[in-house]
């Protein structure tokens, strides 16, 4: 639910449909872009795509991290075969991009074209404008010559049409070349718009000598809130996890939970080993708890993020819950496992209902959480509270689990220490 | 419009607001949240339910009162021009364009936006046209807003006992603003414990540009003399924090200022994470919520060591406010206690009520349907059919597969007999009068009883009868013609022992092969061999035969006492069995006509007898 990036093929294919009905047919982009996934055969992949054995071949892995050249990641200027042989090395290949390790597993191919000059633009939105930016100095050196960088804005409720970009332009362009880049941003700024991107980044692109605009190095993000108004011409694409940071079975059955519902369902894995486990109720209480932990030292103890919220219907939440606990009780440690059922005060979710279903999962895995020696905290308010919080203690005793359950008289995060750092109060009963 | 509130105040204690969507759950809420603060008018003015009109019937505090319903804005708000708020409840897919529309309004001058999912471009044009406008929006993706002791925004502040414990039934001096709309409450808590209470917060929603800001509320409760401290909490992603770092510095917030950022765990995790909210993603060093607090403590505001503290610092804020004499006496009551409602006093186990209805064959309160017990699922898994549903429905009983069958049978032979029967005819006829499909069945089915279709009935109580007194065949056919009657299920118009009825045949065979016991059809056959030997056309009809197989049926299985056998024959329960079957060709022969498109049926003059009264004398005498 919010901006996410695309694959550079298909934030490709996206503008080689729409530029050219955009720009009135002027700027066609070549179009010949193909994805190379594990499941691809090139050889039938090429009697498509002809051309894949005709052009010489641009090869570089498509998954949402840039500096691909800096790491070796770019094979340019290759005939099909060895296009081919170099995917085949690659392919499955695990790569560290900056902190993050992962599998390459998705390549873009396309034709290499030779050019001599390098432009750069880019869109990016702000609360009150769209910014574009322009540089007939691109490449990978962007960043260092920053200052060469034209920007121009377009407030939020301004047509491109009405904004002046041919000054600024002429900072750096003149004569024909200038009239075609002056419509060719305008072109680009209106797919960017109409079609819902939150960036789009392309540098370098090139322009052949027929006129032809060519992409060479493309980012981009969308607004997928806007999947209702845009599928149709965003056309057949999808949202990749960020780089490593593929999906587990478990985290995309609770990304499947969530769509399926009104209410909002949320997993992230961060160490399945680790020895805390929460299960927070709300997208800012969850943030918090998250932060809570952290500053105690246990971030690297810390086994996941997520969080229900929206008032999800009790088979929801046991759905949600039986996922957490399914992943806790997995591989017992020798030290035991900490479980926090945290929340804020609620508004409008019924606590003693979305309890139930935490119940209902907590009952069927009571057995396997003795054997991990789960401890479980609770707090939480709202609607209800006082029901949910009764059936939890009920439970604790029921099933001879450790279950600590405290209400809205307890601040909200002091639970997380008495969770880390243990109960003052119940040590010195126990003792 | 002009109010003659200053420009810092969103609502007061007479502001009223438009609700699009019929959301009855929050409107409750909103007026029993104005009833503990003791307003004197609802702070609800119209609902606008598209292509809806009426009233929804509410509680103001113990009575009830009609709220009006309006199918557009447009209209909500030319009958309502003194209602400035509108809560827009509307989904993410129109939330946009009824933000759009109620801008517009000289009469609306603040909106607040529940939908979580609008696209961040939709939201920039809505704030830009707001800030063009002079208009306020909060949200979108929150719960909104509440001004302690004056105006709830739907569903803030949960629970009535939430409300009376937090004192939000009257204002404190704090003015309180935060990212989240699930925090808010729990930011309520926190001030609640620490100070003499808030006396507004504001969420502004988790997405990455809402349509107010954090400084935008926080430049309010700077100008409100009401407010002596402010409390904000904000969120990792995003640059709204920055701006009030700007205006601390610039110094346009003046006055105590407690702040925290949360989200500083982001750096814990290896590669970017999505938070719950669309906003909280740090995507520069700048966004993340350590530089922003850190930004926030430069500039002046209190900020704590963490979440865990921030209560100590509003305590320390406050005290210190309080000791300088800058915090009034505020003037405590006993708020008016909301009536619990019945459905919740029923939940809760307090009250209970005896029922008006029993049933007893089937359950629609649970997750899934169920006939007499077993889920519809099972039904379909286990393929009960027709006889196995009838058996569930009408006997609560799981009858065997063979019994099914039966049933099954005698409707598919019951089924249809021609148009010329009367309750096809009657059916037929109404149908070419133009009634409906319902109408005409009815019509035709109205027929059954005594003369048409009754036979199954009476010739199950009579044989049964017979028999279950110890009669021979002989004796029962006498005893029938002492009595003067015809034997029910005897004879037919054309078929006769030569020519026997092919359906009567099927039924005999049935049960010979599939009934553990045929001794009541055994007892008929019997009769039969006496009445045919007088007449060849005195045979077991169809009727008769489905009547005695039906008493076997039931006897034979095991399943039915004498009494349930009685009851289901004394209810007219053959009867129904025929209404079932002979409806399928009713609504046949219906629908056959209006695809006929036959027209209206009059009866030909030449087929009646006209007798005048003159006449009738003479025939009749008298």
């Amino acid at each position: 639910m919010a901006q996410k990036g695309i694959r550079e093929y298909h934030a490709k294919k996206i503008l080689a449909r729409w530029l050219p009905e955009y720009s009135n047919g002027e700027f066609k982009l070549h179009g010949k872009y193909a994805l190379v996934t594990p499941e691809t055969s090139l050889d039938e992949l090429a009697e498509k795509e002809k051309w894949l054995k005709e052009d010489r071949l641009v090869v570089k892995p498509d998954q949402l991290f840039g500096k691909r050249g800096k790491h070796g990641l770019v094979l340019l200027n290759a005939t099909f075969d060895e296009a081919k042989k170099w995917i085949d090395e690659h392919m499955g290949k695990e790569v560290q991009i900056g902190k993050v390790k992962g599998k390459l597993t998705h390549f873009l191919v396309e034709p290499f074209i030779p050019h001599e000059k390098e432009y750069y633009v880019a869109i990016k939105d702000d609360r009150d404008a769209d910014h574009i930016y322009f540089s007939t100095e691109g490449g990978v050196d962007i960043e260092a010559n920053w200052d060469k960088v034209i920007q121009i804005d377009v407030p939020v409720l301004e047509d491109i049409d009405n904004i002046d970009l041919r000054t600024p332009l002429s900072a750096q362009l003149s004569g024909e070349e200038l009239d075609r880049i002056e419509r060719f941003i305008r072109a680009l700024y209106k797919v960017y718009r109409d079609l819902f991107f939150a960036f789009l980044e392309i540098n370098p692109f090139a322009v052949t000598e027929s006129g032809e605009i060519v992409p060479l190095d493309l980012v981009a993000r969308l607004d997928d809130c806007a999947e209702y108004w845009a599928a149709k011409k965003w056309g057949d694409i999808e949202f990749p996890a960020p780089f490593g940071r593929e999906l587990t079975p478990e985290e995309k059955y609770i990304k499947e939970l969530d769509e399926k519902t009104g209410a909002s369902l949320k997993l992230t894995v961060l160490n399945p080993k680790g020895r805390v486990w929460t299960m927070v109720a709300g997208g800012g209480a969850s943030v918090i708890y998250t932060d809570t932990i952290a500053d105690l030292g246990y971030a690297k103890e810390l086994a996941n993020y997520g969080e229900y919220s929206g008032n999800p219907s009790t088979q929801f939440t046991y759905e949600y819950a039986k996922t957490i606990l399914d992943l806790m009780t997995r591989e017992p440690d020798p030290r035991g496992k900490i479980l926090i059922i945290g929340g804020g005060i609620a508004n409008f979710t019924d606590v003693a209902k979305t309890f139930k279903g935490i119940i209902m999962a907590l009952r069927e895995y009571a057995d396997k959480l003795k054997e991990n020696k789960v401890k479980i905290y609770v707090r939480r308010g709202g609607p209800n509270y006082k029901e949910g919080l009764r059936l939890m203690r009920e439970l604790g005793k029921e099933l001879g689990i450790p279950i600590e359950v405290y209400g809205p008289e307890l601040h909200m995060t002091r639970v997380v220490r008495l969770a880390l750092e243990g109960n003052p109060e119940t040590q010195e009963q126990k003792a | 419009m002009k109010t003659s509130k200053p420009d810092y105040i969103l609502f007061d204690r007479d502001t009223q607001a438009i609700i699009f969507n019929e959301q009855r759950k929050a409107i409750q809420r909103m007026l029993d949240f104005d009833y503990i603060s003791r307003r004197e008018k609802p702070s609800v003015a119209a609902i606008v339910s598209p292509g809806r009109e009426g009233y929804l019937k509410v509680f103001f505090g113990k009575r009830e009162i009609l709220i009006p319903i309006y199918p557009t804005l447009r209209e909500a708000v030319e009958q309502k021009p003194h209602a400035d708020v509108l809560i827009n409840f509307a989904s993410f897919r129109t939330a946009y364009s009824v933000t759009k529309e109620a801008l517009f309004y000289d009469t609306i001058r603040t909106i607040a936006v529940i939908a979580e999912g609008i696209p961040e471009r939709f939201e920039r044009e809505l704030a830009a046209l707001a800030k063009k406008l002079g208009k306020w929006i909060i949200g979108p993706a929150t719960v909104g807003g509440l001004r302690a002791g004056a105006f709830r925004i739907g569903n803030t502040g949960g629970s009535i006992e939430n409300l009376t414990m937090l004192k939000l039934y009257r204002p404190g001096s704090v003015g309180l603003v935060t990212v989240s709309g699930g925090m808010l409450n729990e930011m309520f808590n926190i001030v609640h414990q620490n100070s003499n209470g808030a006396f507004e917060g504001i969420a502004i929603g988790g997405d990455r540009y809402p349509g107010s800001t954090l400084l935008d509320h926080l430049l309010r409760y700077e100008a409100n003399p009401d407010i002596k401290m402010m409390v904000m909490l904000g969120e990792v992603g995003g640059t709204k924090e920055y701006e009030v770092v700007e205006a601390l510095k610039a110094g346009k917030l003046t006055k105590p200022l407690v702040a925290w950022v949360t989200g500083t765990s982001a750096k814990v995790f290896p590669t970017e994470v999505q938070f719950g909210h669309a906003g909280a993603m740090a995507t520069s060093a700048s966004e993340t919520a350590e530089a922003k607090n850190q930004a926030l403590r430069e500039a002046g505001a209190i900020v704590p060591e963490s979440f865990d503290d921030l209560g100590d610092k509003i305590r320390e804020v406050f005290e210190d406010l309080k000791a300088k004499g800058e915090i009034p006496e505020i003037e405590e009551f006993e708020p008016p206690k909301v009536p619990m409602d019945y459905a919740d006093a029923l939940k809760k186990g307090i009250i209970r009520k005896p029922k008006e209805f029993i049933c007893t064959i089937s359950d629609d309160s649970g997750e899934e349907l169920l006939y007499a017990g077993v889920p519809i699922s099972e039904v379909i898994e286990k393929d009960y059919g027709i006889g196995g549903v009838i058996g569930l429905l009408w006997f609560k009983k799981e009858l065997p597969e063979y019994a099914r069958r039966f049933i099954e049978l005698s409707i598919v032979i019951t089924a249809d007999h021609g148009p010329a029967v009367s309750g096809a005819h009657n059916a037929i006829v109404a149908a070419r009068a133009g009634k409906d499909v319902i109408s005409s069945l009815a019509s035709g089915l109205l027929t059954i009883g005594p003369r048409f279709g009754g036979a199954i009935a009476d010739a199950a109580k009579e044989f049964k009868r017979a028999f279950d007194a110890g009669m021979t065949a002989e004796e029962f056919v006498n005893d029938m013609k002492r009595q003067g009657k015809y034997i029910p299920g005897i004879g037919h118009r054309v078929k006769s022992v030569k020519n026997p009825d092919k359906r009567v045949e099927l039924l005999k065979d049935f049960a010979f092969k599939n009934f553990p016991n045929t001794e009541l059809l055994n007892f008929a056959l019997e009769v039969e061999k006496l009445t045919t030997a007088k007449r060849d056309n005195l045979i077991l009809n169809v009727d008769g035969c489905i009547g005695v197989l039906f008493v076997d049926l039931m006897r034979s299985t095991g399943l039915f006492s004498e009494k349930e056998i009685d009851e289901f024959i004394e209810m007219g329960g053959l009867n129904a069995l025929f209404v079932l079957g002979r409806s399928i060709g009713i609504i046949g022969h219906v629908f056959d006509q209006k695809r006929l498109k036959t027209r209206l049926y009059r009866h030909p003059y030449d087929d009646i007898l006209y007798i005048h009264p003159d006449e009738e004398k003479e025939f009749f005498g008298g």
